[in-house]
């Protein structure tokens, strides 16, 4: 089953080119990695998907549902998540507050005028679970902006996943985190169930080829390459334009 | 836990001098009270849309003036009663502001404090022009209070019906901004790109703090007109949509006491001022220049890094 379709999507900013006539199958329960030198494209790709950023030509279908038009919270009801490359928190709210926030952004039920936040408890100790699975429970009456940088994005990640999505799209995230840092971020996605899609950009060599299935390498807007580890080592125009680079 | 408990004390002692504040204070003091109430309330709904979903609005008087207007017009040219008019004043500010939200709400930042600023200048020269309808910039007189089976008409009655008001209507901000649709506002006022990436249809939540916050602008403004026994186009004017802003700036926004205190200081150094200066719009910058360079997080803001270091 195809969870995402990427069918010939291009993005204009004025004269520039950031997307040219992308095409993307993913499978159900499949990881894919973006590879690609800075400006590629990647992170445009993600907007187009997430909604942030409407594609100029092109569609987009998640599952069975054409999403091209649909808002970006639209497409988090239909079990869309992302994270964003540039860490995008509550700075002045509570973790536990955040993690609640999410699991009411995705049951789409945060339009309740009376009642406690916190005095739903059912709603309490999933949020506490959730914590604790993503080792954040000694955190969650901590403000957001006092986390450490690694905290902050492993609380991204955990938000993304509150809502059970059945695609996930990460950027890059394990940018700027410590060598120990990065291998709990990994060990994080290793433990994502094996039906949840994934989607992520990646700039580091070894997390890329540890976590994925199938690559996907892109270059000025265009995707040139797409493959399991050994073919994209062994391509050459892979290796010229961004291995050949390192 | 013990500054739960302060926290707790503060308020009961608040509420305690609220309540026996005419048995002991001379009529003139009982009448300014009333106004801090009053105005306490418009500061308050103004911080729905500036401190917790992080819109700022100049142009929160429309909504005051416009239930003002309401209870003016319906009592004084339709002879309606004075109690009725009242929960006609709050209609009239909600559609106002659930009107005016769509056209705000395609801005943000310095955008939509332009588009809320232009749109109650809309109201303003209505009121100020239409001369056979509001007598323009003479104002109307003769706006009686209501009576529920009791005279309002003195100085301590009204003050408690005030009281009583501005209290319920307290209560319900206390709830709302506590409930998980007042988290979600913060939510909004934190970052809109992730409250949309997390489900949230974010232009509905500040469509609905943007009617609630002017809702709640009306009540105050219905007050107003009973207090004063008259309306006038400056209930409306841009002047008075600033002195709500820095009310809410002064006290500090995101919280609710923290306007309600600011307002109750501006009224009450705007009255004092004024009795030796005529330039009271001048001082009232001044405040502003200084709160903003020195307490940018507004008097509750100091008070809690006090406290804080007090902890420490």
């Amino acid at each position: 089953m195809t969870a995402l379709a990427v069918v010939d999507v291009s993005k204009n900013f004025g004269g520039v080119a950031a997307l040219s006539g992308v095409s993307l199958t993913i499978a159900q329960g499949e990881r894919r990695v973006l590879l690609g030198p800075n400006g590629a494209g990647k992170t445009t790709l993600f907007h187009t998907i997430s909604g942030n950023v409407a594609p100029s030509a092109g569609r987009i279908v998640l599952f069975d549902t054409d999403i091209t038009r649909l808002r970006p919270d639209r497409r988090a009801r239909l079990g869309l998540a992302r994270t964003f490359q540039i860490t995008n928190l509550f700075p002045r709210l509570t973790v536990l507050d955040s993690v609640l926030l999410a699991l009411d952004g995705a049951a789409g039920r945060g339009m309740r005028f009376l009642g406690s936040p916190a005095g739903d408890r059912d709603m309490d100790a999933q949020a506490h679970r959730l914590l604790e699975r993503w080792g954040l429970a000694e955190v969650a009456p901590r403000i957001v902006r006092t986390l450490s940088y690694g905290e902050q994005r492993q609380l991204e990640i955990a938000l993304a996943l509150a809502g059970e999505p059945r695609l996930l799209l990460l950027d890059e995230p394990t940018a700027g985190l410590s060598a120990a840092e990065t291998r709990r971020v990994v060990a994080m996605v290793h433990e994502l169930p094996r039906d949840m899609t994934i989607v992520m950009i990646e700039h580091d060599m070894d997390v890329a080829f540890e976590l994925a299935d199938r690559i996907a390498v892109m270059h000025q807007g265009r995707l040139i390459a797409e493959g399991d580890q050994a073919a994209i080592r062994a391509n050459q125009h892979v290796t010229d334009i961004y291995l050949g680079a390192e | 836990m013990t500054t739960r408990l302060g926290s707790i004390a503060v308020a009961v002692a608040a509420l305690g001098l609220l309540v026996a504040l005419p048995a002991f204070a001379r009529e003139y003091s009982v009448a300014l009270a009333t106004k801090m109430l009053i105005f306490a309330l418009f500061a308050m709904s103004l911080d729905l849309l500036l401190g917790y979903t992080g819109l700022a609005s100049l142009g929160h008087a429309a909504y005051f003036g416009v239930a003002a207007y309401t209870v003016a017009l319906l009592v004084v040219r339709a002879g309606v009663s004075s109690g009725l008019a009242f929960p006609a004043a709050l209609a009239a500010a909600a559609v106002t502001g659930a009107v005016f939200a769509p056209l705000a709400l395609r801005a943000r930042g310095s955008y939509f404090l332009m588009i809320t600023f232009a749109l109650s200048q809309v109201v303003w020269s209505v009121a100020f022009g239409w001369r056979t309808l509001t007598n323009g910039d003479d104002g109307m007189p003769d706006v009686v209070r209501p009576n529920f089976g009791f005279s309002l008409d003195n100085t301590a009655s009204f003050y408690y019906f005030t009281l009583a008001v501005v209290g319920v209507a307290t209560v319900v901000l206390v709830a709302i901004v506590r409930s998980p649709f007042g988290r979600a506002l913060r939510g909004i006022r934190e970052s809109e790109s992730r409250m949309q990436a997390l489900g949230f249809d974010v232009w509905r939540y500040q469509y609905v703090a943007f009617v609630l916050s002017a809702a709640f602008a009306g009540v105050a403004g219905a007050l107003y007109a009973y207090y004063n026994r008259f309306v006038g186009p400056e209930y409306l004017y841009v002047i008075q949509s600033a002195e709500a802003l820095i009310m809410v700036i002064l006290g500090g926004a995101g919280t609710l006491i923290g306007p309600a205190i600011g307002a109750g200081l501006i009224v009450f150094l705007e009255d004092f001022i004024s009795s030796l200066t005529q330039h009271w719009v001048l001082v009232l910058g001044v405040i502003y220049v200084v709160v903003t360079l020195f307490a940018p997080r507004g008097l509750i803001g100091l008070v809690n890094d006090f406290r804080r270091r007090g902890a420490k």
